[in-house]
């Protein structure tokens, strides 16, 4: 599990490939329209495709001739989770904080909404 | 990039940068800066947040000042087979508005990540602390995003709940 998102956060550590997903999103594009707009041969926009395969962010259908490019959104539901998760762990850690904080203000009298007396000493 | 000052952020938002390998969070505390400041400065009160409830936090080497460096522990509770891990930096610097401190986990010394907190006023006794982690590539930003995976998601609730109960908060 892992490894699949680190190949989907590898895969978008590219502007290019951060684009051309971009592109996707508002629906299914040949190889050929997804390179349009970019300066770079057909065959380089082909080497990003196959970086987003292999990460699990887009499919290509095997049966239509166009091959149209499709975008996984399961991936990015993933990657979603694995970012909320880390955010779960520091608001955790902050809630620990705001509970030791709080302990001080009753240790140190000054401190709550005097804010230039709280560090002398 | 940067937020107006507007929105509130009672909890914890996290943003992973798409441009560059680094994590953003933004958090309100009702404290001030000098007390968030000493919050992450202070040996003493550090041990007592930073970790997640599976460890017990152990400082080894402490010198807040600026270039000066941290060594601490995380100590897995539960007895026998209990890991240890490292975590080692430095502060470039140190003031009761901004924190410059390095960061590493021991067995990775060379991927070393920066952490700036900064903690602005926001009047009203409340401060907010914006914390900016730069790593040294994406797949260390990310597997520092993914390094909590196998903890258990709720433990930091489980932990709040004992803070309530003993009326902490």
């Amino acid at each position: 599990m892992t490894d699949a998102l680190s190949r989907a956060f590898s895969a978008l550590a590219d502007p290019t490939r951060r684009d051309m997903v971009a592109r996707l999103t508002e629906g299914d594009q040949t190889l050929s329209e997804l390179a349009e707009p970019y300066d770079v041969s057909l065959q380089a926009v082909s080497k990003h495709l196959k970086v987003l395969e292999t990460a699990g962010l887009v499919t290509r259908s095997r049966e239509a001739q166009r091959r149209p490019v499709h975008l996984e959104a399961d991936v990015f539901d993933l990657m979603t989770k694995w970012i909320e998760r880390y955010r779960d762990r520091a608001e955790a850690r902050y809630q620990r904080l705001d509970a030791v904080l709080a302990r001080l203000e009753d240790l140190d009298p000054d401190a709550p909404h005097d804010t230039h007396e709280g560090a002398a000493s | 990039m940067s937020t107006t000052a507007l929105p509130h952020h009672p909890q914890a938002e996290i943003t992973a940068d798409p441009d560059v390998p680094a994590i953003r969070i933004e958090r309100d505390f009702n404290a001030t800066a000098a007390q968030l400041s000493r919050a992450h400065l202070d040996p003493e009160i550090f041990v007592q947040w930073c970790g997640p409830d599976s460890v017990t936090v152990r400082v080894v080497e402490w010198d807040a000042r600026p270039l000066g460096s941290y060594r601490y522990l995380c100590v897995e509770k539960g007895g026998e087979g209990g890991g240890e891990h490292a975590f080692r930096g430095t502060f470039p610097h140190v003031s009761e508005n901004r924190i410059v401190q390095t960061f590493c986990y021991e067995p990775f010394p060379e991927s070393i990540s920066l952490e700036t907190m900064t903690f602005t006023d926001l009047g009203g006794g409340r401060t907010r602390l914006h914390a900016f982690s730069l790593c040294d590539s994406f797949e260390a930003r990310d597997q520092m995003l993914a390094s909590g995976m196998d903890t258990g998601v709720n433990e930091g609730y489980l932990k709040l709940d004992t803070l309530l109960a003993r009326g902490a908060l």
